[in-house]
């Protein structure tokens, strides 16, 4: 049999893939030396209030003087241009990238919802019409690579990034971003949330991810009228607080206006900074912020 | 990916690449000993894997523009969605007047030509075209320095 040389033997030629790929790799890394700190806001599971709690955090970190910047990497199901209010903003796109919207927060602002067409309109891609199975996955993922690398985010102390629901996307995020500052995985008390959560728990720690945060949403709900408690979930499932899992950052408790405020594009924080779930927000902030300038 | 011509022990470098419109791709690579050429021929998904990791077979000529996949690929994009930094120019060059060195004129039938690509990719479509044209030493943009532009690139869809 002819002994053919291998690719590594033949040397450098040929059409350049390596250096391409790398090249998108410099790009990214010299868009995310000018920001402190990533950090993800994560689940596994969808429903949580992945990305209400993201626009929340953002509005409360601003608000206490920070330059920070929010990512909606979910592609399929964005949300954070509207409950950021930036939604039909046009972008300038020069040279270098595309200058992302400012909410009246201060909050830097990229989502899918700026680039689509109309409210409803869903995630889809020229290409052929059939075998979308073959190329799709790497669209969406070449999408968020630019959605980081692409946008003139500047000097950010800090960049939040909703992170899709499925504990893949989690792994996407991992892949682009391999060493974010800190990750907080959000859950609900149900044993179903908690169990899909628990597999994020898993990944993060199997990646070492540097600081991994828990956060308990809609834990309960006040009665306007009487102020009296009421737990939304039994509490059930694996406690991903306990000896083996991790630490718990943050407990917000179930507000009907935060959604109503946050779906009409004005930040929960801002909007009722007295209510218990706004106030635990911002201890969520700062607690995190605690843990980030721990370095 | 490389191609290696077997004969000679040589590895085939980029000669040429053609997209007919169709969602293939042919890239043409020669052996710089013997000159032999062979083409890779891909399919519509193969091709489309391909332009989804945001790379070019045979290499770039022109750096990869911001947000190239997003707006080359996007179904349902807004179309003002984007101001670009670099409008095109007002008017075109008039007959007889000379390029200034480095800088690109637009004729008439070219402005009308890049009106006519979506203007989500527009401001990005006109800027790897004029970044090509300053390559070659082309002062003046026309539709057929266009076609070439798309040619060589590989410009599928604009």
């Amino acid at each position: 049999m002819r002994q053919i040389r291998t690719y590594n033997e033949v040397g450098p030629g040929g059409p350049t893939i390596p250096e391409q790929v790398a090249a998108q790799g410099d790009r990214l890394a010299a868009r995310l030396k000018d920001i402190r700190w990533v950090v993800g806001i994560a689940s596994g599971k969808g429903g949580v209030g992945k990305s209400a709690l993201t626009a929340n955090l953002a509005a409360a970190l601003a608000s206490d003087g920070l330059r920070v910047g929010a990512l909606d990497a979910d592609l399929n199901g964005p949300s954070l241009g509207r409950m950021l209010g930036v939604v039909g903003a046009r972008m300038v796109s020069g040279e270098h990238g595309i200058e992302p919207p400012t909410a009246a927060t201060g909050v830097r602002v990229i989502s899918m919802e700026l680039f689509q067409e109309g409210d409803d309109a869903p995630l889809r891609w020229h290409g052929p019409e059939s075998d979308g199975w073959v190329w799709r996955n790497v669209l969406e993922t070449g999408t968020l690579r630019e959605l980081i690398s692409d946008v003139v985010w500047g000097e950010l102390d800090v960049l939040l990034v909703d992170v899709a629901p499925g504990t893949d996307r989690i792994g996407r995020l991992l892949d682009l971003v391999p060493d974010p500052a800190a990750l907080l995985l959000v859950t609900t008390p149900s044993g179903m949330a908690r169990r899909v959560v628990a597999r994020s728990v898993r990944l993060v720690r199997e990646a070492r991810v540097r600081k991994v945060g828990l956060v308990e949403n809609m834990t309960s709900w006040e009665c306007p009228d009487c102020g009296a408690q009421t737990e939304l979930y039994e509490p059930a499932g694996p406690d991903l607080s306990g000896q083996d899992g991790i630490e718990q950052w943050g407990a917000v408790p179930f507000d009907p206006r935060l959604a109503r405020s946050t779906d009409e594009g004005t930040p929960f924080v801002l909007s009722h900074p007295e209510a218990p779930a706004a106030l635990a927000i911002r201890g969520l902030a700062a607690h995190l912020l605690g843990k980030l300038e721990a370095e | 990916m490389k191609f290696l011509c077997v004969p000679c022990d040589e590895v085939m470098t980029f000669a040429e690449r053609q997209i007919p419109g169709d969602g293939t791709l042919a890239a043409v690579f020669r052996c710089p000993s013997c000159e032999r050429e062979m083409a890779m021929l891909t399919n519509p998904y193969e091709t489309q894997l391909v332009s989804g990791l945001g790379i070019k077979i045979g290499g770039r000529a022109v750096p990869e523009q911001p947000m190239e996949i997003l707006r080359t690929s996007l179904d349902g994009a807004r179309p003002d969605a984007f101001v670009e930094a670099d409008a095109p120019p007002a008017a075109a060059t008039l007959a007889g007047d000379v390029p200034i060195a480095g800088r690109l004129t637009w004729s008439v039938d070219s402005l009308e030509r890049l009106e006519r690509v979506p203007s989500f990719v527009r401001g990005m479509v006109k800027r790897i075209y004029a970044d090509w044209a300053r390559e070659q030493g082309i002062g003046e943009m026309t539709p057929e320095v266009m076609s070439r532009a798309r040619t060589e690139l590989g410009l599928e869809g604009m």
